[in-house]
């Protein structure tokens, strides 16, 4: 291997004499520790090395060694359940072996080198591969199959295949390329900072299913598609995230702690064994991946971690999943992208983050999506995006927030002043968006109900009529409304409280199915559509809204049965036909 | 031993420049000799083949560049500690200052630290009760926790800090206990209103205090909350201590970082602070928590004072993006004459979840709280309501909220300098407000807790 020597050293940033025939994104192993670095500027002889560890103690003079590699992840059976930094290397291995501090120059694999696999062939030797097929499977965990796939750009004909037990680094099938036969192992690498290839990108047209009742009704994400979370500080990004990555129906979940708190770590790492599947009643560790970069960890590692993350949630859609990824927050990411940049003297743009800070924006949720992957069969996979961002002092002009913004599809707008009050997910319901609601119409009324769509609908208009009345009543007083626009303003009101509102820390509450949601809304706006009636009829508001059922509607969000809550509909009307108002068969949805 | 250099070229701010060096690195500790003899001591910032960046932590006045020494030490700044650090008053460079002998060290503790691997973290769950209901009720610490204190000139963090830790206690429990206390360029009167306190409590003799006060140099306060946290450290991971850090003022702290910062050219970021103020806070308060399989553990309420109240600033700001919250203080109140002037709604807990409830508080806690909090913000939106339109305008409701407003400071918030309340009467005065509005308001609360506490 060749060898350049430190010339200079400034935090993170080491600049290496001698490096001749160097190539961008190598990674390089610095000084007498061996410190993983990689190499993000070169110019003449010089590299300029990121330092993924603290670059105390080192100087002028060491050694650099440069590995000719690009900085890779290894992609095989033994990713799931694991918990990595953010260059992949397991985090418990290193606790076992280093005790409870991170130290520096710790080499650790990041798959294990010793476990067997089952693996068992779903082809013959002699059949002809392309890249992606899937030359067999490895039960991973209970809940994932881990599929063996031809790696890029491998094609040819399998002249040899094994079935029986295996380590990662033995060859399982033997194909014989145009360049001469190529041994496959289980398990194989892939460089961090460059897309997976696919064959067809595809729309997203599945919404996520989160249990999230602002999100799955309101402001929906597709399977594959891409979404922001900003808000600042304590408005409820982690929580959302967790959410996500707790309850949403992707069968693969990748969350990348990026910069951020050790415990909201340590809590997911206490949680997920505990917590099941609502699909299959297994833990949800069982089909997570998690990369933990703290904020207190060296801070270019943090720009690396959500590639890395992303790498491995590529390779498991890759193999047909449907994959989702929390990168929690994309701000930190952005902020050791500027403190770097700052290092090397670059020219500073908006905020000192370095111009080309939106382009890599734009390239890291392009890796979203739903697609026709490599191989023969043609199988699907999605990958979603979802990441935070933490702008100061929650201003959205933010550069990050700005640039995200132009490439996200959907926006869920944190408010701190709803946080202040505890109304939870804190999603500002007049500020966010979903580009994905129109396309999902058909998947609601098929999936979910026909008239969910109305519904939903309705729902966001009278949310927006409030708004408006309340304007109306600071300024003038409430008494200025009509009967009609109070009820408007309760049946919001009902929204807000009784639906929107959802304590992600209540046993029930945590998730709601969608039918459980689309059975909830029909009942506040049945609740609605009688009151409206009624009150033509001449009865009295505070009659109306003294029925018993309103505390019922209250308390639906804590009624795991569905019985119940159609049994509501039914006393909704015989409440309201008790107040001698209503003909119930006949009211429409307006 | 080491090569003394008479190389000096530049000084700028609080930095040297040092020429023609050999086998220097960076980060490491440096000895800084003046013309007459006076020792000072600095940091390499940066070092290239050719030169070194040196900061220097008292100050680079009186330097020349002819007869300025300086001295590489192949290590970085560290922490001598041993059992008897423990009752110490030392200052902000970690040298006796209460006229005691030197610390005979056990063990040489490097102050930067190393991150505590996130797979060794216990998430903190035990709820200690500080005897403030606009704590325990609304906004719970729990053991591990760092909950900073954002405050404004002339606010009462100093005394509310002081009461927390003279009453700060684990339910049913007895447990050895310390007080690690790390001032940085607080008036020698805030320091010594501490020193007093904690002397007539007897918490000095559990006590460690790190004092940079507001005359000494501005760059040993880079060093002092590293001191203080690393003292801590080997408190509660090696003597199984419960620890409670008090830092004042991280303000001050940011100051001296944006000095040096300046100094070096670096592009600025927001009103001045580098880039990285956000890393460099997070190594300081990520070092407190709980570690799996120790005794001890590491609560950290850091104080700062926020410029013009402002919430947004980038101290206030970063450090609320990094810390489990923040109890925030108003000026308002204040103004009102309420002790503690602890602005509720935008206060917040974290960790609260994990340590209420059943067996750790009361079945009912996670619920009032989230009640008050609702109604409170209600009552509030009300009182603004009133101040447009005056009183008459409000709903019968919206007046009963105002009440409720009104009542919440006045008799829940509000309590004395010397009031230890405990959590139960905390709850039980919440519930008297609560019952104030009728009972189908009070969504937030579980049938059978309203069942069981509203009538009472
Ligand atoms: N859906 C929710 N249900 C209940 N509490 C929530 C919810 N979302 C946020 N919170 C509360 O708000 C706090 C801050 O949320 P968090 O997600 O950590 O904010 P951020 O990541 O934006 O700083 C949490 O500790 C929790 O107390
Ligand atoms: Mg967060």
């Amino acid at each position: 291997m060749r060898q350049g020597q430190i010339i200079r050293v400034s935090g993170p940033l080491v600049i290496a004499a001698n490096c001749f025939g160097a190539k961008m994104y190598d990674m390089a192993r610095v000084g007498h520790l061996g410190l993983i670095g990689e190499i993000i500027e070169l110019k003449g002889d010089l590299a300029y090395i990121q330092v993924y560890e603290d670059t105390t103690g080192l100087g002028p003079d060491e050694p650099v060694l440069l590995t000719d590699q690009p900085l890779s992840v290894e992609l095989g059976p033994g990713l799931l359940g694991t918990i990595y930094d953010g260059i992949q290397r397991p985090l418990d291995l290193i606790l076992a072996k280093e005790g409870n501090f991170v130290t520096r120059g710790i080499e650790v694999p990041a798959l294990d080198r010793e476990k067997l696999w089952k693996f068992e062939p779903l082809i013959s030797s002699g059949a002809e591969v392309k890249s992606g097929d899937i030359l067999g499977i490895v039960k991973e965990t209970p809940l994932i199959l881990h599929k063996i796939m031809v790696p890029f750009p491998i094609e040819g004909q399998v002249s040899e295949i094994k079935e029986g037990e295996f380590k990662i680094t033995e060859t399982i099938a033997i194909i014989l390329t145009k360049s001469g036969p190529v041994p496959i192992t289980l398990a194989q690498t892939w460089p961090i900072r460059k897309q997976r290839p696919v064959s067809r990108r595809l729309m997203p047209d599945e919404l996520l299913i989160t249990g999230q009742r602002v999100l799955d009704t309101l402001f929906p994400l597709a399977k594959g598609g891409t979404a922001c979370v900003p808000g600042p500080f304590g408005s409820g990004k982690t929580v959302v995230q967790h959410q996500l990555a707790k309850w949403s129906d992707a069968q693969i979940i990748v969350f990348v702690a990026c910069g951020e708190r050790g415990n909201e770590v340590a809590d997911l790492l206490l949680s997920f064994p505990e917590l099941k599947d609502p699909l299959t009643g297994r833990p949800l560790m069982e089909r997570t991946v998690i990369i933990a970069n703290t904020s207190n960890m060296p801070v270019a590692a943090r720009e690396a971690s959500i590639y890395t993350g992303m790498t491995i949630a590529e390779y498991f859609r890759d193999m047909g999943y449907s994959v989702a990824l929390m990168a929690d927050s994309t701000s930190r990411w952005a902020e050791a992208l500027r403190e770097i940049s700052g290092r090397m003297e670059e020219m500073p743009g908006e905020e000192g983050y370095p111009a080309y800070l939106a382009s890599r924006i734009a390239e890291f949720y392009e890796r979203a999506g739903k697609v026709i992957c490599l191989g023969s069969d043609k199988r699907i996979g999605a990958l979603s995006v979802i990441g935070a961002v933490s702008p100061p002092g929650g201003d959205l002009s933010d550069p990050v927030v700005q640039a995200t913004l132009k490439v996200v599809k959907v926006f869920w707008a944190l408010d701190d002043r709803l946080a202040n009050m505890r109304h939870f997910p804190a999603i500002n319901w007049l500020l966010s968006y979903s580009l994905y609601a129109e396309n999902l119409k058909p998947y609601y009324q098929s999936k979910v109900a026909e008239d969910y769509p109305d519904l939903r609908q309705e729902a966001l208009q009278l949310l927006e009529e409030e708004a408006e009345l309340l304007e109306i009543a600071r300024l003038v007083g409430i008494e200025s409304l009509s009967l009609r626009e109070r009820l408007i303003l309760e049946t919001a009101r009902s929204l807000r409280e009784d639906f929107l509102h959802q304590n992600a820390f209540h046993l029930e509450d945590t998730y709601s199915s969608m039918r459980k949601q689309y059975l909830m809304l029909r009942n506040i706006l049945h609740f609605h559509h009688l009151g409206l009636r009624a009150l033509e009829a001449g009865i009295e508001l505070e009659a109306i809204l003294s029925l018993r059922v309103k505390e019922k509607i209250a308390l639906m969000k804590y009624e795991p049965e569905e019985a119940n809550l159609l049994d509501l509909y039914l006393n909704i009307d015989r409440e309201f036909k008790e107040l001698g108002a209503s003909q119930p068969k006949e009211v429409v949805h307006v | 031993m080491y090569k003394d250099y008479l190389t000096v070229s530049n000084i700028v701010g609080p930095l040297l420049i040092v020429e023609k060096i050999e086998k220097v690195k960076y980060a490491e500790l440096v000895e800084i000799e003046t013309g007459d003899g006076q020792r000072r001591r600095g940091r390499v910032l940066d070092v290239s083949t050719e030169r070194a960046i040196v900061q220097v932590f008292e100050g680079t006045a009186g330097l020349d560049v002819v007869k300025t020494r300086v001295r590489f030490l192949g290590r970085s700044e560290r922490l001598g500690v041993s059992e008897d650090i423990i009752g110490r008053i030392l200052d902000g460079s970690g040298r006796p200052k209460d006229g005691g002998p030197e610390i005979i060290a056990e063990k040489w503790l490097d102050i930067n630290g190393s991150p505590i691997n996130p797979c060794a973290r216990d998430y903190p769950s035990e709820f200690i009760q500080t005897g403030f209901s606009a704590i325990d009720g609304m906004n719970p610490l729990v053991r591990g926790q760092k909950l900073p204190i954002f405050s404004g000139s002339g606010l009462p963090h100093a005394r509310i800090a002081a009461q927390i830790a003279r009453q700060a206690k684990v339910l049913g429990k007895a447990e050895k206990f310390a007080v690690v206390f790390g001032a940085m360029g607080i008036t020698f009167e805030e320091a010594n209103f501490f020193i007093e306190d904690f002397r007539r409590t007897g918490a000095l003799e559990r006590a460690v205090l790190f004092l940079n006060l507001a005359n000494e140099p501005p760059i040993e306060r880079i060093s002092t909350p590293r001191l203080a946290l690393t003292c801590a450290e080997y408190l509660a991971f090696d003597l199984d201590m419960h620890v409670l850090v008090i830092l004042m003022d991280m303000t001050f702290y940011a100051e001296a970082l944006r000095e040096i910062s300046a100094a070096r050219k670096e592009i600025p970021g927001r009103r001045g602070y580098p880039g990285y103020l956000y890393t460099d806070l997070a190594t300081m308060y990520e070092r407190a928590g709980r570690i799996k399989g120790k005794k001890g553990s590491i609560t950290l309420i850091p104080i700062l004072t926020m410029p013009e109240d402002d919430k947004t600033h980038p101290i206030a700001d970063l450090t609320g993006y990094i810390t489990e919250g923040q109890i925030i203080l108003s000026r308002e109140l204040h103004r009102r004459g309420i002790y503690p002037p602890i602005d509720v709604l935008p206060s917040l807990s974290r960790l609260k979840d994990k340590g209420i409830g059943q067996e750790k508080t009361r079945e009912d806690h996670a619920d009032v709280l989230n009640q008050l909090f609702a109604c409170y913000a209600r009552g509030k939106e009300a009182r603004e309501l009133a101040l447009i339109l005056g009183e008459a305008a409000l709903s019968d409701l919206d007046r009963l909220y105002l009440k409720f407003a009104d009542l919440f400071e006045n008799n829940f918030v509000r309590q004395g300098e010397f009031e230890d309340r405990s959590v139960e009467k905390t709850l039980d005065l919440g519930w008297k407000l609560l019952r104030l509005l009728p009972r189908r308001e009070l969504k937030r609360i579980r049938p059978e807790f309203l069942d069981k506490y509203y009538q009472a």
